[in-house]
């Protein structure tokens, strides 16, 4: 009997259509892999009966007649996104408690689709960080390495994916926190361009930033996800609405003539050799494909971080304002005040990176330092808005690495500096604050052969392209098929 | 001692906060109506849910774009949303949605009378914002408990430029504010429910001065005359610090309704910094003037509109056309009683003393009147086509307020449709001439006052309803024809 988790999510509707197995026996398969794996601590939340019930209502409406791409296929959902009636933590002990009224509207779209969740996937405490080691449930392993972090802040959903204890999950990025994690777990991890997908019921930590998107082992599953999850959504002001091709429009047309742009800030000094020898190889198998590259330059990059580190704790500050212990979530007991209260349930309920974001947030929108800081920050952003779109004239798609290294030790001491942490996100952050799509993708190996991500970045609503672009390079290579024991 | 009396010029500046009727809140889904149980108006995104975000409701919109027209202001065309933060329990989010720096109405004006004379005063700005919910501090357990069905509710705040010089002028304001509001349909402008509050900003200065003095803001102003008190206290107040040679020192203050005094809740140094900054989950507001010229064309007209047309067109008094504009009720009934009549001073008159006499003595208003606007229309028009008597009619109203029955089934069920055929009234008269020959005598041998005792027998024998001009004509030409 075939090892059903082996198969990715295409394959699975495969085999669930033409009956070699059903979604029970297929969910079955992932739960006894999760249950085996609990080392590596992926789930927050793992709810093996909701998930055979509702495979078990996939198999009934799949012989009735129903059809989906994603009908019985089992996924995992980061904690980040309420489901109504399940726990949802963010990772954080404020939230330990919380069982949302309400859904978000991608688990409803996903959950409609006719998907089985299996449960709530661990997370850097309200998505900040890049090791998933900030989560108040414990850091998760990299299922290729287990003293190696799988990248965060959505660890837990590329961990899941990559250890095969879900055929795909949902994840969010707000400065690579999908794709950084795909690029450490050997996975295809989407983010989509800003309000192409609803951000209602997905706890806000920078709201101009952040975007839900998918993880899955090859491009086609994730853009399955992502199809699934997209479109415009009344209940979120920031959502678009627009009539564009599904991601999946363009896969298996050739990339004869593909423009590639290629950012010469993004290849600097200081990388690990391997890495940015695994992306020079990409991008020479992306040219072997017909793609054309050419040199671009994006001159504001340096400063990406810095206004990234400003925005973000700004907005997050303001969004995590309402964690005061009144309505949900923690509160502290035996207080003497109201301000004892406040202080209290957060200092309590917060971990120490989400303290930090807060401080340096409320610092920058403080009267006499906006201008300074918040105000300063979004006009430069401005700025790297316009390099994107001035390069975006030279070329169709924009090729680099995801990530300057490989996957690191969990607890590496040269990281405890929060701003050596914050490095990790050099290549990425740029694309949330252009609001731009992009996706990493498995394309070598780092000196302990662990995995290489490359991004790809696209122009505004471009996701077919993009897509298109991966399925191409995936297909004609192996990284893909690479499975952990 | 007033301050007119003194050295010092009062400066006023008032902030009104107004909740608009609205069917559902500002930014989330739940009714904006006020009672209701504890807690029953409230979704994910009142409640400040992990995960709620906002959608700007459109009816505030075009609710603050025709108070915005109504004010004479400018309409941004492009406008935003701000966050100001501060943690209270009946603020859920930790901030309130508001606008700051690109409010949607600014550079406005309102005329309003103060004892008879015409004063216009600035309106800086009109922005949109969220109302928060509700503590109640409870005594008996020490605890606060929060009621959100408030918090949401949309609010237009209207600030005022410090043109304002009297407590009079201040009260005026608030009331002229109060009356376009709810002329225009967009509030109940009730300072006792609180979908109207005030915030009066209140400084001296030497007379003929143009700098500013220091202010103070009186908060906690539960009605238009605490508004009126609360000033002239603080401007007594402000002027003996003054006067001692003391400086105003810059402060919040809450007015006690119980003594009539002001006191200091904080001063300038324990203000909060809200940390305003645009909010990210809404985009920009663009208003369209395709869009504010259908809002002009449609909204109701102003009562300074109506008082224009009933004194110019209609002839009315001044203080007859304040009297009928002084409601939105009021003037939609009066108009609808004119469209029946089409007698402007009958329908004011029935309106003004008939009307309100009833509904006054009763508690009742123009709202709850038992007489319909068309019916009260038909009685006069009735009158007008003398098929009853002014007389008449009175009685017929008093039936028409107590049984709310049309006039034409009154009337025809007490059988007082006025007589006014001529052959009738001959008979009748004739009949009463013959029946009373002593008195004929004696009227034509002097007495000339028994011409009102024809009259009355004459209107005895008709139950009432003998058109009185024409029985005076008959007995009149009876009463020569027997002097022959």
């Amino acid at each position: 009997m075939t090892d059903l988790t082996t198969l990715t999510i295409a394959e699975a509707q495969e085999a669930l259509t033409t009956k070699q197995c059903s979604s029970v026996e297929l969910t079955q398969s992932y739960i006894d892999r999760a249950q085996a794996h609990t080392s590596l601590n992926a789930f927050i939340t793992f709810e093996p009966e909701q998930a055979l019930a509702a495979a078990h209502a996939a198999d009934t409406a799949r012989a009735q007649g129903a059809s989906n791409p994603l009908l019985g296929i089992p996924v995992g959902i980061k904690d980040v996104i309420l489901t109504k009636g399940t726990r949802t933590t963010c990772g954080s002990k404020i939230l330990h408690n919380f069982i949302p009224p309400y859904s978000a509207t991608v688990t409803e779209k996903l959950l409609s689709s006719g998907a089985v969740s299996l449960g709530k996937l661990n997370m850097d405490e309200f998505a900040m960080g890049s090791s998933n080691e900030n989560s108040a449930f414990g850091a998760v392993k990299n299922p290729w390495h287990h003293e190696m972090v799988p990248g965060g802040s959505s660890g837990g959903s590329a961990a899941a994916v990559a250890g095969r204890l879900v055929a795909g999950s949902l994840g969010s990025d707000t400065g690579g926190s999908i794709r950084q994690p795909a690029a450490f777990c050997n996975l295809v991890g989407i983010k989509p361009t800003y309000g192409r997908v609803s951000r209602y019921g997905v706890i806000a930590y920078a709201s101009s930033l952040d975007q839900i998107g998918p993880f899955g082992r090859t491009t086609t599953d994730a853009a399955l996800l992502l199809d699934a999850i997209a479109g415009f959504d009344p209940k979120d002001s920031t959502s678009i609405q627009r009539n564009d091709p599904l991601s999946t429009a363009l896969i298996g047309k050739d990339i004869k003539g593909l423009k590639v742009g290629i950012p010469k800030e993004y290849f600097v000094d200081g990388m690990e050799q391997e890495v940015s020898d695994s992306i020079r190889k990409a991008i020479a198998q992306l040219e072997s494909l017909g793609a054309i590259s050419v040199e671009i330059s994006l001159p504001h990059t340096e400063a990406a971080l810095s206004v990234y580190y400003i925005i973000a704790p700004a907005e997050a500050s303001s969004n995590l304002a309402r964690y005061d212990g009144i309505r949900f979530g923690h509160r502290a007991k035996d207080t003497k005040s109201l301000a004892n209260l406040y202080a209290q349930s957060r200092s309590e309920g917060f971990g120490d990176e989400v303290k930090r974001r807060i401080i340096i947030g409320t610092y920058v929108l403080s009267s006499g330092y906006y201008d300074a800081f918040y105000a300063k920050a979004q006009k430069v952003r401005t700025l790297l808005i316009e390099d994107f779109k001035q390069a975006f004239t030279k070329c169709d798609i924009i090729a680099s690495p995801t990530t300057p290294s490989g996957p690191f030790p969990i607890n590496d001491t040269s990281k405890k500096d929060p701003l050596q942490m914050y490095l990790n996100d050099i290549f990425t952050i740029p694309v949330n604050l252009a609001g731009l799509p992009a996706l990493s993708l498995p394309c070598g190996e780092d000196k302990n052969k662990l995995p290489v991500g490359l991004q790809l970045i696209g122009k505004p609503w471009d996701e077919a392209r993009l897509v298109q672009a991966a399925y191409a390079y995936e297909q004609s290579t192996s990284w893909h098929k690479k499975l952990v024991k | 001692m007033t301050l007119e009396d003194t050295e010092y010029e009062a400066v006023i500046g008032l902030e009104v906060h107004l909740q608009l009727a609205t069917n559902s809140k500002i930014f989330a889904p739940s009714s904006a109506k006020f009672g209701g149980e504890v807690n029953e108006y409230i979704d994910p995104v009142t409640l400040g849910m992990p995960g709620a975000l906002p959608v700007l409701n459109k009816k505030t919109v075009e609710y603050a774009v025709m108070l915005g027209l109504a004010l004479k202001c400018e309409i941004r065309r492009e406008s935003h949303f701000a966050r100001k933060h501060y943690f209270y329990p009946d603020l859920p989010k930790g901030y309130q949605i508001s606008q700051y720096d690109e409010p949607l109405c600014e550079r406005g004006q309102i005329t309003i009378d103060v004892d008879g004379a015409e004063r216009t005063i600035g309106i800086t700005r009109i922005h949109m914002e969220e109302d928060a919910g509700k503590n109640i501090h409870d005594a008996r357990t020490g605890c606060s408990l929060v009621d959100l069905n408030r918090a949401g509710v949309p609010l237009l705040e209207i600030v005022s430029e410090p043109d304002i010089r009297t407590p009079q002028e201040a009260g005026q304001y608030l009331r002229t504010i109060r009356q376009i509001a709810r002329f225009l349909g967009i509030s109940d402008g009730n300072m006792e429910e609180g979908s109207l509050r005030c915030d009066a900003n209140v400084s001296l200065r030497p007379r003929g001065s143009l700098k500013f003095g220091t202010r103070t803001e009186i908060k906690n102003l539960n009605s238009f005359k605490f508004v009126e008190k609360a000033i002239e206290y603080e401007m007594a107040r402000q002027a003996s610090v003054l006067r001692s040679g003391n400086k105003v020192i810059q402060a919040t203050m809450l007015f006690d309704s119980a003594t009539g005094t002001t006191r200091v809740m904080r001063t300038k140094e324990d203000s909060a910094d809200y940390r305003y900054f645009p909010d990210p989950d809404l985009p920009a507001l663009l208003v369209e003037d395709s869009w504010i010229s259908a809002i002009k064309e449609s909204m109701p007209k102003l009562p300074s509109e109506f008082v224009e047309e009933l004194t110019k067109k209609f002839s009315l008094s001044e203080y007859d056309a304040q009297v009928l504009t002084a409601e939105r009720a009021h003037i939609d009934y009066y108009l609808n009683v004119y469209n029946v009549c089409s007698n402007p001073k009958a329908a004011c008159n029935w309106v003004t003393s008939e009307l309100f006499g009833y509904l006054n003595k009763d508690g009742k208003t123009i709202e709850t009147s038992p007489v319909k606007a068309a019916d009260l229309g038909e009685l006069i028009r009735l009158i007008d086509a003398d098929e009853i008597s002014g007389k008449m009619a009175k009685i017929v109203f008093e039936e028409m307020y107590t049984t709310s029955q049309p006039p034409a089934a009154i009337i025809a069920a007490k059988g007082l449709k006025q007589i006014t055929d001529d052959s009738a009234i001959e008979k009748l008269v004739e009949q009463v001439l013959n029946d009373n020959p002593t008195q004929i005598e004696q009227y034509l041998g002097g007495n000339e006052r028994l011409f009102g005792f024809f009259v009355g027998q004459a209107m005895k024998v008709s139950g009432g309803s003998a058109n009185p001009k024409k029985v005076n004509d008959f007995i009149k030409a009876g009463l020569e024809k027997r002097r022959g």
